[in-house]
């Protein structure tokens, strides 16, 4: 255990929190309460079915092991889960990328470094020529094990999309753990070394999440402030800010039900809909794999057990790319995560 | 339950003003949103000073709704607190500015 983890809470599986379960959450957020349905408005805004407009993505979530244990969690990940992608399952991600064009690869977990498979991954999908992306909690970084790193990543050139919510401790430590922010920045500094935004092609961009159960600012604003801010106090640099809206799933969800926020939130994100925000959700060119292999339309329906359409296929060992286009998606009342405002992604604002 | 007069359900209730005048309603909630756009000021800079006011004219609504408000355009502690002691200062130097009429008074009546 690093410095940096010192005072991480237990996930929910740890905790033995009822929250645990993907039905409990799926109770919960079923239930109307006066809220609004996302398939109901979809329909009035004449956007339903929701469907694939074809992949360019193919998000890969290596398991559920990680470092810190953030109370936003949507995965629930942390150091006592033992979810993790074997080698036969990645090797079956690497056949189903030969057999496609899809131009990126985002790997993700946990800490997807931390998996066995990641560095696997990384180097079979530079060989195919994809552009691979890093979803990095940045302490990884500083764990001993794990010294030469920052150098995979660069020699690779690896997109690395790093979580960092705020340019205060106060607001990273609070979200993150105890210590996380002072971590962060001594990550942000190895890999400002190692060329990563210094305008050489290796790109560092930043995950803004709020912390708490209100929406995230303007992108363009608090990316500004970031990069001002990051540069001013620590001398780091940065090539972009992503804003990402909270999902009410998992740890976060457990959060807004324990501080009563919950349905206050969720009237925030249904009052926001913004069905300019609908086109671009990430769910639209993106499949989602899981650590056993299991296709998603996104990585939150990943965690509430929801998979792909059964037509589609559900294995990535059986993936037919002709069956991700025009995929219907699965939807349900936490979609309005990413239709909220200015929408929400993993590569941020969708509108 | 204690009955009180504020009650936070009832600021989702806003709207339900537009009953009774909706042309009035609409004109001022269309004025309201465009106070509100990026202008010569900041989204940011404006949320900071309708929490600033809100504290000043002590509306617990509008406390809620420009807290948030502040957050969602990316404020921190530190510039909301700003704000509200920058709403203080206005209170309290209106108060002591106003110890000039009571010198005015008090040069008046005293010999």
């Amino acid at each position: 255990m690093t410095e940096a983890v010192r005072k991480a809470l237990p996930s929910l599986h740890q905790r033995n929190d009822p929250l645990a379960s993907t039905d409990a959450q799926k109770r919960i957020l079923g239930k109307e309460n006066g809220l609004a349905r996302f398939e109901d408005r979809l329909d009035r805004s004449g956007l339903s079915p929701l469907t694939t407009t074809g992949i360019e993505v193919l998000q890969i979530n290596v398991g559920r092991l990680c470092n810190q244990t953030c109370r936003h969690c949507h995965v629930d990940a942390g150091p006592d889960r033992t979810e993790i992608m074997t080698m036969e399952t990645a090797e079956a991600c690497v056949r189903a990328l030969e057999r496609t064009d899809i131009p990126v690869v985002d790997i993700t977990g946990g800490a997807p470094e931390l998996h066995p498979t990641f560095r696997y991954l990384v180097a079979e999908a530079k060989r195919l020529g994809r552009h691979v992306m890093d979803r990095c909690n940045l302490t990884v970084l500083n764990l001993r094990p794990q010294a030469d790193l920052v150098d995979f990543l660069s020699d690779h050139e690896v997109e690395v999309v790093a979580s960092l919510p705020y340019y205060q401790p106060r607001q990273t430590d609070a979200q993150r753990g105890d210590g996380v922010f002072e971590g962060s920045i001594a990550a942000l500094r190895k890999l400002n070394a190692a060329g990563y935004a210094q305008g050489n092609g290796r790109r560092l961009t930043l995950v803004y999440n709020p912390v708490g159960a209100y929406l995230p600012p303007k992108q363009a604003a608090i990316e500004g402030d970031f990069k001002r801010e990051l540069k001013r106090r620590h001398d780091v640099d940065i090539d972009a800010v992503y804003t990402i809206t909270n999902m009410p799933i998992s740890r976060f969800l457990e959060f807004l039900i324990r501080t009563g926020n919950y349905e206050g939130y969720m009237r925030k994100l249904i009052d926001a809909y913004n069905p300019a925000a609908v086109a671009g959700v990430m769910c639209r060119t993106m499949v989602s794999v899981g650590w056993d292999g299991t296709l998603y339309d996104c990585d939150f329906n990943q965690m509430l057990d929801l998979p792909v359409t059964a037509e589609a296929g559900r294995h990535i060992a059986d993936f037919d790319p002709a069956k991700h286009v025009g995929r219907r998606v699965v939807t349900g009342r936490h979609c309005f995560g990413c239709t909220a405002g200015a929408g929400s992604s993993c590569g941020g604002v969708t509108a | 339950m204690t009955e009180t007069y504020y009650d936070p359900k009832d600021l989702p209730r806003f709207a339900e003003m537009s009953e009774g005048s909706p042309e009035l309603w609409d004109k001022f909630i269309g004025y309201y949103n465009a106070v509100f756009q990026e202008g010569a000021l900041s989204e940011r800079e404006k949320a900071l000073i309708a929490l600033a006011v809100a504290s000043a004219v002590q509306c617990p609504y509008c406390i809620d709704a420009w807290t948030q408000g502040a957050l969602e355009k990316g404020s921190n502690l530190e510039q909301m607190t700003e704000a509200i002691h920058v709403a203080n200062a206005i209170r309290g130097g209106a108060s002591l500015a106003h110890g000039v009429q009571m010198k005015n008074v008090l040069a008046k009546v005293s010999m």
